[in-house]
């Protein structure tokens, strides 16, 4: 019977696994994060598994399918356990080689090593790329250390030990006391303070004594997937974290609502929340502690202001999710009209953390008003993209310059969207600013969830506004008439502006019906939208000037104010880019430079994309 | 007893109401169009918006679902507010400018040009039809589908279900339907005929003008 | 059709007929049938005791859900904001143009449907694409063709891909 009903059982179990796997064996841990999925990483995992069963070599090594390692840029990466080797970009057919060369003779192949485009040296270790010794892998670095799949490994690695010290060391005032002292702040975006919202939460008065919590994995924001990654790679450690906060709070009943674009940390946690309970620890009476707490999976999709509290609610209860007006707050009357405390997947995840280590240590990392790491997803236009897990308070030139690696092709670096649709944008001459809550908000922007979006002289502000903006149309559930007709009508400005059918005044206009719809909507999805074209607008006036007044696209990317044309001293007349023009636009003899004919070119760029010599401009 | 302050005055509400309620209680009266005392508040139209001052800062919320709380400071009518109601009716006008309840609160609140385009819907989704054939009738026969500006009141497949009583109350309760601006050619989305009106300043009491006001004066009920 | 009405039965009492699984039940009803007929919804709207309005608006709601039968083969592009910084609308108005049909949209043939997601997690291998559930990355207007080309006369997918993203 696998079910754990005492702390010295659990206790024995977890030193038990810790010790084997101490054992001198070998061990492959294979990323299979969904960056990897998508570059093979299956297929890599069942190579090396199709050649230890050939080889016989069961006993000698171990493969370990794990979670998302976070530099997503090299896929798919493998490290090969004790050394702690990382080859990066691995495909099936490096596998045999790898198994031969580094597991039986202890050699490193110099061609899968990772290059440092700074240094231009192989780097061996996992530790020493610089994407990965400046960041704090707190959170995020048991991702691959583990089986996802696998509660053993989580166990092994003094999983749930938290837990049991909560349940057996101490009383729930104590364990939201620790979260407040720890200064642990909302994950999700909002950035309350987590322990104030447990205590309000525990006080808020209930007839029945019912309270929920629940696990908000609807991370929406476009380019944002730590939430995800964490919930496919290490599924547990948000399950503690609810587990901890159902003991802290009296709670019985939890859910996690996850985005069903998310099949797999869907699977993962249905798997992980399975033997959770085969080993008594989610339940009734959890280690004969007296809790007893069960966790329900929920899932969305295609809704992104389902990521507000009051709208995930609705969503809960069978509506629509339509959010509702605050207060009351979900910890007062969530759920049901019944105390509910809604956290997010990281926020979750930081919790056994805190515990295990203390809230004096933790509030040691960070800054005066935000404690602890936090994980961003750095994409876009950098070399390094991928998951980084950073303290509080570290500057921006750091995650860009020496673990984003800087941006590609030589360009220039323009700006760095933080904090999703309902951030802003931070030029170049900010910088140096440290990231913490208060001060992203100074600038115009936001913490968020975490993505950030870096820009380079090749993207167009306008653009990215008029981006988020449609993106918010979308999005938005329609109840209130300032998001739904306002965010519309900004729309249609910035579509003239775009195309060239802007006019005198317009920046005025969209300044005045921005700070509107901010002040006026309903939900915090409306209240943040205008986030984007404000901040646009404060750094990058100019470049709406150029569009309305010149009718021009300095990034040469809005396409009505663009035309692609042929340099005929580049053009060696291959014909290629006329053979596949949609439009039969180009035409030209063979070996004689092309021509484009403006009047049916539709600007796809299919040319520029095809074409070898880099012979077509855009202007 | 809870205390606050509206623009100025300082009363009293019973725990649960409203500011919106409580400003009515001692005569302020805050223009509305989602708002309907028998049905739940619901804070769609934002017309009701007034200004919430706090120590170092103030906001705009809506007042028909504003709980009024203990030492709250009030501004049903100050420049911030009236700023923001302006251009709120004016996105109200574009999204349905043929109705006679919305022009007559853009006279009164001195909109005179609307600023956008014109996307004609027929309906403000201010959602009263829908509360009340839940509410009132018990029923659920109509209810809101699609999101965003998609968004729009229908049945289920657009068959009526066997829960419609065939009462007819979401068209009584419509501020649009049946209501149509009776002036005539709709300029730029606001019609001419109340354009004359005397500012909302001189009459205060009034909460939806029916009859023209201006130089023919006006009723007060 | 009493065959469809059991499985949507079944699919009520697994999750055991309560409201906080009214989405769950949609994506596993969809996941059957590869949309939402109807019939199923006023089913599940009779199994969980609630207007059959309340069930419709949910199912109009929700992206993911759609009332309308989908085609053989799924297109999806990803939207998400870095992929759109690395080109992805070019690739979408490509897809939009070789199919015939814009985003949201079937052909008429029932053998394409084209929508696009927000991020889907790789965002080093954008602008990506996925089709029936294979990942295309780095693409661009140009690898349209052939990468279309290659789900055209292939069967359609899976019985057990049941979701519409599988990895």
């Amino acid at each position: 019977m696998k079910k754990l009903n005492s702390l010295f059982k659990l206790q024995k179990l977890q030193e038990s696994l810790a010790e084997q796997r101490e054992s001198p064996k070998s061990c492959i841990a294979v990323c299979g994060g969904t960056g990897c999925y998508a570059y093979g990483a299956k297929d890599v995992h069942k190579a090396f598994k199709d050649e230890i069963k050939r080889q016989r070599m069961k006993d000698k090594v171990d493969l370990m399918l794990t979670g998302c390692h976070g530099f997503c840029e090299c896929g798919t990466l493998v490290v090969i356990h004790p050394e702690e080797i990382m080859y990066v970009r691995v495909m099936p057919e490096d596998v045999s080689e790898i198994i031969k060369e580094s597991v039986l003779k202890k050699n490193i192949i110099e061609r899968l090593l990772y290059i440092d485009p700074a240094s231009g040296e192989r780097i061996k270790y996992e530790h020493e790329i610089p994407f990965y010794s400046r960041q704090q892998r707190l959170v995020f670095g048991s991702n691959g250390l583990i089986d996802p799949t696998s509660i053993e490994d989580y166990l092994a690695i003094g999983g749930y030990s938290a837990l049991s010290k909560v349940l057996f060391d101490m009383k729930p005032e104590e364990v939201i006391e620790e979260i407040k002292k720890s200064g642990l702040r909302g994950r999700g975006g909002g950035g309350f303070p987590s322990g104030i919202k447990w205590e309000t939460c525990r006080d808020a008065p209930s007839p029945n004594g019912t309270r929920y919590i629940i696990c908000n994995a609807d991370e929406g924001d476009p380019g944002a997937y730590m939430d995800r990654s964490l919930l496919e790679g290490n599924p547990h450690s948000v399950i503690e974290g609810m587990l901890i906060g159902a003991y802290a709070i009296g709670s019985n009943k939890g859910y996690v609502y996850v985005r069903n674009e998310y099949p797999l940390a869907v699977k993962n946690l249905g798997i992980a929340l399975e033997q959770a309970r085969e080993y008594g620890l989610m339940g009734e009476d959890i280690l004969s502690s007296g809790l007893s707490f069960d966790v329900k999976i929920s899932r969305g999709g295609g809704a992104f202001v389902c990521g507000e509290e009051s709208a995930l609610i609705a969503s809960l209860e069978g509506r629509m999710g339509e959010p509702r007006r605050r207060p009351p707050y979900p910890a007062v009357k969530g759920l049901w009209g019944k105390p509910t405390n809604i956290n997010n997947v990281e926020t979750w995840a930081n919790v056994p953390i805190i515990i295990n280590r203390g809230a004096e240590w933790y509030s040691r990392i960070g800054t005066k008003g935000s404690k602890g790491t936090k994980i961003f997803s750095l994409v876009g236009k950098i070399n390094n993209t991928g998951l980084v897990e950073v303290p509080m308070g570290i500057k921006l030139r750091e995650i860009i310059y020496d673990i984003g690696g800087g941006i590609p092709g030589g360009k220039r670096f323009k700006a760095i969207q933080t904090g999703g649709p309902s951030g802003g944008c931070i030029p170049e001459s900010l910088i140096d600013l440290q990231v913490d809550y208060e001060k992203l908000k100074e600038v115009g922007s936001m913490m968020g969830s975490g993505g950030m979006i870096v820009m380079d002289e090749s993207t167009c502000m306008v653009d990215i506004a008029k981006y988020f903006v449609k993106f918010l149309t979308e999005e938005s559930c329609g109840k209130c008439v300032p998001c739904r007709e306002g965010l519309d009508r900004i729309l249609d400005i910035l579509t003239d502006i775009t195309e060239g059918n802007g006019k005198e005044g317009d920046i005025e206009l969209l300044e005045e019906l921005a700070s509107v719809v901010k002040d006026t909507s309903l939900c915090a999805l409306g209240g943040t939208a205008p986030n984007p074209i404000l901040s646009t607008i404060r750094y990058f006036r100019d470049e709406y000037e150029i569009h309305i007044k010149e009718h021009r696209c300095p990034a040469t990317v809005c396409k009505a104010l663009i035309a692609f044309t042929i340099n005929e001293d580049k053009c060696t007349g291959c014909g290629i880019c006329a053979k596949k023009c949609p439009q039969e636009a180009i035409s030209g003899e063979k070996k004689e430079p092309h021509k484009i004919d403006q009047e049916q070119c539709i600007k796809c760029g299919l040319c520029r994309d095809l074409c070898k010599f880099d012979a077509v401009i855009v202007s | 007893m809870i205390e606050l302050t509206i623009d100025g005055i300082r009363t009293k509400a019973p725990e649960g109401m409203t500011v919106l309620e409580a400003a009515r209680g001692i005569g302020i009266v805050i223009p509305t169009l989602c708002y309907h005392p028998g049905l739940s508040a619901y804070g769609a139209c934002r017309v009701c918006i007034v200004e919430v001052i706090s120590e170092n800062s103030s906001s705009l919320d809506a007042s028909c679902t504003l709980p009024a709380s203990a030492g709250q400071v009030i501004l049903t009518n100050s420049e911030r507010v009236k700023k923001a109601r302006k251009v709120i009716i004016e996105l109200l006008i574009s999204s349905c400018p043929n109705s006679k309840t919305l022009q007559d609160m853009a006279s009164r609140f001195g909109v005179n040009k609307v600023r956008f385009k014109i996307k004609d819907k027929g309906c403000i989704l201010c959602g009263l039809c829908v509360r009340y054939c839940k509410e009132q009738m018990q029923s659920g026969g109509i209810g809101f589908v699609g999101r965003g500006t998609s968004r729009k009141v229908a049945m289920a497949f657009g068959v009526t279900p066997e829960e419609c009583r065939n009462c007819g109350g979401c068209e009584w309760i419509c501020p649009v339907c049946g209501r149509a601006c009776t002036a005539g050619n709709l300029v730029n989305g606001l019609c001419g005929g109340c354009q004359n009106l005397m500012p909302v300043e001189t009459c205060p009491v009034c909460v939806h003008c029916s009859e023209s006001v201006g130089a023919k004066g006006h009723k007060v009920y | 059709m009493e065959k469809q009405h059991d499985n949507v039965q079944d699919i009520i009492k697994s999750y055991g007929g309560s409201l906080d699984s009214l989405t769950s039940i949609l994506h596993d009803i969809q996941s059957e049938y590869k949309y939402l007929p109807e019939d199923a919804l006023r089913q599940v709207a009779k199994g969980l005791g609630l207007p059959i309005i309340q069930v419709y608006g949910v199912g109009t709601f929700f992206k993911s859900f759609s009332l309308k039968p989908r085609g053989r083969h799924q297109c999806t592009v990803c939207l998400g904001t870095a992929c759109h910084v690395r080109g992805a609308p070019a690739v979408l108005e490509e897809m939009e143009r070789q199919l015939g049909i814009k985003r949201g949209e079937t052909t008429e043939d029932m053998q394409f449907t084209l929508e696009n997601v927000n991020c889907l997690g790789a965002c080093a291998l954008g602008p990506i694409v996925v089709v029936d559930g294979k990942y295309y990355g780095q693409m661009n207007a140009g690898k349209v063709n052939k990468t279309l080309a290659k789900h055209k006369e292939s069967p359609t997918r899976k019985k057990d891909e049941k979701v519409k993203l599988s990895i």
